[in-house]
């Protein structure tokens, strides 16, 4: 195992003011998505204005955390310096319960049986250089170790 | 109502300048453009103070200004830069069209091109590889920092959701990748003119995000390249003949965000309406294309872009490209130049320069698609934007 002090931190993360509600809720461990106080539709990513009913209020739902696996990628190269212990590793496009979709790496999926369709729950993690954080792991699956 | 037609057959294409497609250049991205534009205006037979309007593109960094000083533009009526990625020089060929046609201006000159191999490698960097851009504000807070970085990762997602839902190979994309680089190896331009692929080559090259190969990606060059356009009328002063400007459209994904928030991640919706607008402008249909320039930044986009361009059903491409079908001498010859996979990749704007040689018969005889009259080409960007374009006969 490479010692935590020697893996890169993950690339820091430009929150900008729109999202501000997501990542307060995360920093309290719940995950929530931006809903329009209008129609109620759920959009990820936060937008300003409903492009369904054009209004301009929304609030944050609280979601469940669980979805599956809408597509992924086996990555066999690290594109930054904070996967380079990881490859090949597993990057999931998850669609969540409540029909939005969001993006994370998978380390605990193995490579090798990952699929479209597997269910997925999330976890908070505070990390080096990036704090709270949402982040996804396979129900039932294989722990890489 | 739109009448799409009017723009039919007014414009044309009348100069090209390209550098030659180099890994590794003397010339900042800027000098790569003059050296393009100097050439392009010189075979429209014109000289810079004819031109009035100038695009500069999106993935360069480079603004009308530059072009004014470097150039010495006496007098620039328009200028305009599309913001659409991959698809931005395609897309800026509707708009120097239409500035023409309405009057706004003259002669219009489009420069594309960046560093890509000295420069801004979109391998290498995971941040600030490309100009900035809007939808990147999303992806760098929602996606990098979960390690979705560059777009080998992003297209392969598409890539594999496509072969989830129509089963799709790994094989489809090396039919695609050994048919172009077969034209390359005919293309003295091509960076890849002496290396020879076959599909064993391409199955065992290496996974860079799977389902995506090494040989699935395009290359990373230098270079830039030109085009200067007129009005119909004007072409017919020009030395060489006009390639005339039949139809051009631009659409946009849904959302026009990141490829995983696309209702859809296997069709790319934007070159969908792109293509519906193009043909519908040139009057004609998918049966009517002699040969596709098709943009070809992964193996994948060039399946999903046939589906999407009418040439065969959502979910069949991995069928059309097989048997030679895209080949030279197939019945839909595709990226007779070798493409942005294997003969540089210009931000798409060598598939444009390519189907002008084809169409002014200008390319090597052995490339030389027979009775070639009308080719489309495509632009794909930011992730499922689109736009297309069909050219005519040179005369």
């Amino acid at each position: 195992m490479t010692p935590p002090d020697e893996t890169p931190p993950r690339p820091t993360i430009p929150k900008t003011e729109i999202s501000q509600g997501f990542w307060d809720a995360v920093a309290e461990g719940r995950l929530a998505i931006q809903r329009c106080a209008a129609c109620g539709l759920l959009r990820h990513y936060p937008q300003l204005r409903c492009p369904a009913c054009h209004a301009p209020d929304s609030d944050w739902q609280t979601v469940s955390g669980r979805g599956h696996v809408h597509s992924y990628t086996v990555s066999h190269r690290a594109f930054h310096p904070a996967w380079k212990d990881q490859v090949p590793y597993v990057i999931a496009t998850i669609e969540l319960e409540e029909g939005v979709r969001m993006v994370c790496d998978l380390l605990d999926a193995d490579p090798e049986t990952i699929a479209i369709g597997q269910a997925v729950e999330v976890r908070f993690e505070d990390l080096p250089g990036q704090g709270p954080v949402p982040r996804f792991e396979v129900i039932n699956g294989r722990d890489r170790g | 109502m739109t009448s799409l037609a009017s723009l039919r057959d007014k414009t044309a294409i009348v100069g090209l300048g390209q550098t030659p497609f180099t890994r590794g250049t003397d010339l900042t991205t800027l000098g790569l453009h003059l050296e393009a534009a100097h050439e392009a205006i010189a075979d429209a037979g014109l000289t810079p103070a004819d031109i009035d309007g100038v695009m500069p593109n999106e993935l360069a960094g480079t603004i009308a200004e530059d072009f004014i000083l470097e150039l010495g533009l006496p007098n620039l009526a328009f200028s305009s830069t599309i913001r659409t990625g991959g698809a931005s020089f395609v897309s800026a060929i509707q708009s120097a069209a239409l500035a023409v046609a309405a009057g706004v201006a003259t002669n219009v000159l489009l420069v594309a091109g960046r560093r890509g191999y000295s420069a801004q490698r979109v391998s290498k960097t995971s941040e600030g590889a490309i100009a900035p851009h809007p939808v990147m504000r999303q992806i760098d807070e929602f996606e990098r920092p979960f390690g979705n970085t560059v777009a080998a990762q992003w297209f392969a997602q598409a890539a594999r959701r496509h072969m989830h839902e129509y089963g799709t190979t790994s094989e489809d994309f090396g039919h695609i990748a050994v048919a172009v680089r077969g034209h390359a190896n005919l293309n003295p331009r091509a960076l890849m003119h002496e290396k020879t692929m076959t599909l064993e080559q391409h199955q065992a090259s290496p996974f860079i995000s799977d389902p995506l190969r090494l040989f699935d990606c395009s290359l990373e060059s230098d270079g830039a390249t030109a085009l200067v356009i007129t009005s119909a009328e004007r072409a017919k002063d020009a030395p060489k003949a006009g390639v005339p400007i039949l139809g051009v459209g631009e659409g946009h994904g849904d959302p026009p965000t990141s490829i995983t928030q696309k209702r859809d991640l296997t069709r790319i919706e934007g070159l969908e309406r792109a293509a519906e607008r193009a043909y519908a402008m040139a009057g004609l249909g998918p049966d009517e294309i002699d040969c596709a320039q098709i943009y070809d930044g992964f193996t994948w986009i060039v399946l999903a872009s046939l589906e999407a361009c009418g040439f065969c059903a959502p979910g069949e491409g991995g069928g059309f490209v097989r048997d030679g079908r895209i080949a030279l001498g197939g019945a839909l010859p595709v990226n007779t130049s070798g493409g942005l996979l294997s003969e540089g990749h210009c931000s798409g704007a060598n598939l444009v320069s390519e189907a002008v040689r084809q169409l002014r018969r200008e390319v090597e005889p052995a490339r030389q698609v027979p009775d070639c009259e009308r080719v489309l080409v495509t632009g794909e960007g930011d992730f499922h934007e689109g736009a297309a374009l069909i050219l005519g006969d040179a005369r």
